[in-house]
């Protein structure tokens, strides 16, 4: 008798919850507006079947509950009845099937004339390239990758690359109104592009190239958020998309270099060397602001005294920041988990550029 | 031919009774092969790695409703949710409905002395002891267990720093699934050839209860897709320790080096992560299916006994298990619909996963056609039942969201997933169990679970899992991604969406800590509680049937049981009372009801009297 009521409330309950619920899904930003429509045919058809499945088996337990001088029917089966159910169920099959199919095929299937961005991840950043006035983005392989003067790891030798424009920032800009196709691929292990406003998503997986599509149809900021486990820092792994007018999103690509610009730099100070090591390799994990990340900010770091996991406590000058460079896991700041990638292919000119930095984030 | 097998029978069993029963308490209760001792051996160990499943979790609620304020740091959490679900999946609910129900029930309910190979099944249970003491081993070793996810997806799992992979974390847990897989795979054969050799006389394949139809049909998937995993995890400790790179590509760490097993081995190049993803799912998928088809069974048997009334459609229910086993190994890639492989595979796996919620919907559309005019004695089992057919009715309607491909896609790797499938996989699965230990404890200790524990333990729960896991639907439309173990000011959750979190918490831990009162209920119980009659519910199967309770060595005392009938003469017309056993000769006053089943060309009984 309980169970029965317990069902009825359940149903109740559960109506009442998506009605007054505050959560619902995030404001559609693209044109996957088919998506949405598909998300609530699903609901309107498995709420109907939540519905009338609980209360028939409340009535039926408190209907047919036990008494001594009845018994149950002798009812073993019913050939015509189930045939027609399994009918009714493969339409309804067929109803959530068939338009969520058609829907995919778009999806599958990017118009002609999407333009091209790049998507790379990386633990646990993301950056994003461009293919410049060529169209084509440069050939890329993970054996020219190097920090500093190839961090997308664009092949030299393919004039396509030449002209690609390289946005490492964890901010992307996209013109609203036209239809975009991200090409994707990482560095290092599996991530998720997604962006909840735009509703698709695509695992980022190294060792090939993925690729969704959307059209932007709203301006305003969107989040992003990697939604394949990625390691340690997984969940700071956040970034912005910017859609905004073509005129502005113009403007804001040209400040971007180009690829081949990047070999012939202008002279720059040691330590805006070392602010673009961290750029690339360190600010991932570590901030600059004093706010909590994956590792120990860098803000005020040198000189001040560390306290180790064993409980001892450290002063932190050159000699521990190149040891915790080359060696991270020799001495483990208290409350940190450890497990960052040792970079013993610094050079001593470039952990000096990297120190020097961290330094100036002390005065 | 029907008198030579059972003569053949009595001297089986006078062999059991000169050489047989064992001596000594190793013998009987450590290295046993009594098929009913091992069954509890089974149970326990299995609910004793649950409860650490169980604690991982609150590990887990508490970080995620109070981030930062009980010192869980992010590594951790990573460790605890990969420990939870690989624990929940394979150690807790695969070795509990296999090796505890499937080895207490095969040889029960279809009138056997014990397994076909009553030596490899205890090899089997030990094996399986050995792979839970190498899990849990890895909590001690530097760097603790892996937090590579309960996925395992390289190339994570085997970089150094992935929590608890710079140790032996990740080795330990690729061996313990090895192990584990071994265990499996002696159990799963005892299963099967018990199951097709050693029926009672009368006991044709349509006459077994569902139980036995689900053990024996998730057995062979068993059998045919841990394989998978074998492989798949002996490659991973081949990229892993001998650097190649089957699962491997070409990949830098943040330095801009390339990636190799140690510095002496050259660099990973080539392999491809998506390898092991299909490997994973296309044992993964079928393993869900080794948990549910299990407890579809157990679910029909207690449903039938407790309502009184025979299963409806019992031909489409054995049917409907067969075509679910059957399209369990076509729908793998459903896990993979983002996970960059060739979109067009989407299209056929989307169909393959509609299609299987035809049979089963079929399942479900007969449970409550046997609540429908039946006699329903709301016993702890049933209730137990009832909340399994509103939770698999939930959990298998957002089945159909996240099996159609753009549905999913939206909806992968969020909030919805988690409910998705801790609803469908583990609280209906859970509660199956619940269902099965409830009804068959009289059987196992002869005695009768406490009435107030039983139902404060059910009525918590079952609250419980629609409080805890109902709002993460919503929390995964706002597009919340699981494995996070905060939300920082990076992403625009709203703040309702916090507090969400510390009310689930708060609910999650009550219901974990009525789990508790569900254990003190069994030990207390065991010994304390109140006698129970060899056949409590009045139930029709063989089970119930032997002459002592709980059943001794050899089960059957001197003669096996003869089967005249199915598994459910319940409220039969003519006869003097609401239930027939398996074992009732016909007469007048229990005249056979199962003449439907003779129909279809399935039947056997040429051997009846």
């Amino acid at each position: 008798m309980a169970i029965g009521i317990a069902l009825i409330l359940l149903v109740v309950g559960t109506l009442a919850f998506h009605f007054w619920s505050p959560w619902t899904y995030s404001e559609l930003a693209s044109n996957w507006g088919q998506i949405d429509s598909m998300l609530s045919l699903t609901f309107v058809v498995s709420a109907i079947v939540f519905v009338v499945i609980n209360l028939f088996v409340a009535v039926c337990v408190i209907r047919f509950r036990y008494d001594k001088d009845r018994k149950a029917d002798f009812d073993p089966e019913n050939k015509k009845m189930e045939w027609i159910l399994i009918g009714i169920t493969t339409v309804g099959v067929i109803m959530l099937l068939a338009p969520g199919l058609f829907v995919y095929s778009e999806f599958v299937n990017p118009p002609e004339e999407a333009h091209v961005v790049e998507v790379v991840g990386q633990q646990f950043a993301w950056s994003f390239r461009f293919p410049g006035e060529d169209g084509v983005l440069g050939l890329s392989d993970m054996r020219f990758v190097n920090i500093i003067s190839n961090p997308f790891g664009i092949d030299p030798d393919d004039p396509a690359g030449h002209d690609d424009i390289l946005v490492q920032q964890e901010e992307l800009h996209l013109p609203i109104g036209q239809p975009v196709k991200t090409q994707m691929r990482s560095k290092d292990v599996l991530h998720n592009f997604y962006v909840p406003n735009f509703r698709v998503k695509m695992d980022l997986v190294p060792g090939l190239v993925t690729s969704l599509w959307f059209t932007p149809t709203k301006t305003g900021t969107f989040d992003i958020a990697c939604a394949e486990y990625c390691g340690n820092g997984h969940h700071t792994m956040g970034g912005k998309v910017v859609v905004e007018d073509q005129a502005s999103f113009e403007n804001w690509l040209a400040q971007f270099p180009v690829f081949k610009s990047e070999d012939s730099q202008v002279e720059v100070s040691i330590e805006e060397i070392g602010s673009r090591i961290a750029q690339s390799a360190c600010l991932s994990c570590h901030s600059i602001d004093g706010s909590p990340s994956v590792g120990p900010t860098w803000l005020g770091l040198y000189g001040k005294q560390e306290t180790l996991s064993d409980g001892s406590t450290v002063s932190v000058d050159d000699d521990y920041l190149r040891e915790s460079i080359v060696d991270p896991n020799a001495k483990i700041v208290q409350g940190y988990a450890g497990g960052m990638s040792a970079f013993a292919n610094l050079s001593d000119d470039e952990l000096n550029a990297l120190i020097r930095y961290i330094e100036t984030l002390s005065e | 031919m029907a008198k030579a097998e059972h003569v053949e029978a009595e001297q089986h069993h006078d062999d059991h009774d000169d050489h047989h029963e064992p001596q000594g308490i190793w013998q009987k209760y450590i290295f046993s092969q009594d098929h009913k001792i091992i069954a509890i051996q089974y149970t326990l160990t299995a609910i004793f790695v649950g409860l650490i499943g169980l604690g991982l979790s609150g590990v887990m609620r508490l970080q995620l409703g109070f981030p930062g304020d009980f010192g869980i740091t992010d590594a951790f959490y990573f460790q605890a949710i990969t420990m939870h679900g690989m624990i929940m999946v394979v150690y807790l609910l695969t070795a509990l409905l296999l090796g505890g129900f499937g080895n207490y029930l095969i040889p029960l309910m279809l009138g056997a002395r014990d397994m076909a190979f009553p030596y490899l099944n205890m090899l089997s249970y030990w094996f399986y002891f050995v792979s839970v003491v190498v899990l849990l081993a890895s909590f001690f070793v530097p760097g603790g267990p892996t937090g590579a996810g309960w996925t395992l997806y390289p190339p994570q799992s085997i970089l150094p720093n992935t929590p608890g992979a710079d140790g032996l974390g990740i080795v330990l847990m690729i061996g313990s699934l090895a192990i584990f897989i071994v265990a499996a795979t002696m159990g799963g054969l005892n299963y099967v050839v018990t199951v097709l050799q050693l029926r009672a006389k009368g006991m044709t394949l349509m006459r077994m209860p569902l139980s036995i139809w689900g053990i024996f049909t998730a057995s062979i998937l068993a059998l045919l897709a841990f394989p998978a995993l074998f492989v798949g995890a002996v490659m991973m400790m081949f990229d892993n320790l001998l650097g190649t790179s089957f699962f491997m590509p070409a990949i830098v760490d943040a330095a801009g080096n390339l990636v190799s097993a140690s510095p002496d081995k050259p660099a990973y190049s080539g392999g491809s992560p998506l390898l092991f993803q299909h490997l994973f799912w296309y044992f993964g998928h079928p393993e869900v299916y080794i948990v549910a088809l299990p407890a579809f069974g157990v679910i029909s048997d207690v449903l039938a006994t407790h309502a009184r009334k025979t299963i409806f459609g019992y031909h489409m229910m054995v049917w409907a298990i067969l075509a679910i086993g059957v399209i369990s190994f076509v729908v793998w890639a459903h896990h993979m619909f983002v996970s960059g492989m060739n979109p067009y595979f989407g299209f056929f796996f989307a169909s393959t996963t509609l299609v299987i919620a035809i049979p089963t919907a079929i399942k479900v559309y007969n449970w409550i056609f046997t609540l429908w005019r039946g006699n329903i004695r709301l016993n702890t089992p049933m209730l137990w039942c009832i909340g399994f057919i509103s939770t698999f009715l939930i959990g298998g309607l957002t089945g159909l969201w996240l099996g159609n491909v753009i549905v999913d896609i939206p909806l992968s790797d969020t909030y919805f997933v988690i409910a998705h499938f801790h609803l469908v996989m583990g609280v209906s699965a859970v509660f199956a169990i619940f269902a099965g230990l409830y009804h068959w404890f009289p059987k196992v200790t002869g005695r009768h679970l406490n009435k107030i524990m039983s139902r404060t333990h059910f009525w918590v729960t079952f609250v419980g899992v629609y409080v805890v896991f109902l709002p993460m639907h919503y929390l995964g439309f706002e597009g919340m991604p699981r494995r996070y173990p905060s939300y920082g000011e990076d992403f625009n959750f709203p703040a309702s969406a916090t507090d969400l979190n510390a009310f689930i918490t708060i609910a999650a831990i009550i219901m974990g800590i009525v789990q508790f009162v569900f254990i003190f209920n069994m030990a207390w119980s065991a010994f304390k509680g109140k006698k129970a009659e060899g056949n409590p519910w009045e139930s029709t199967t063989l089970e119930w049937q032997t002459p002592d309770t709980p059943p001794v060595h050899g089960n059957w005392g001197p003669s096996l049981p003869v089967v005249h009938r199915w598994a459910y003469d319940y409220s039969v017309p003519g006869a003097n009372k609401d239930y027939l056993t398996q074992d009732t000769a016909p007469s007048a006053t229990a005249p056979r009801s199962d003449r439907h089943l003779d129909d279809h060309g399935t039947h056997n009984n040429g051997h009846e009297d």
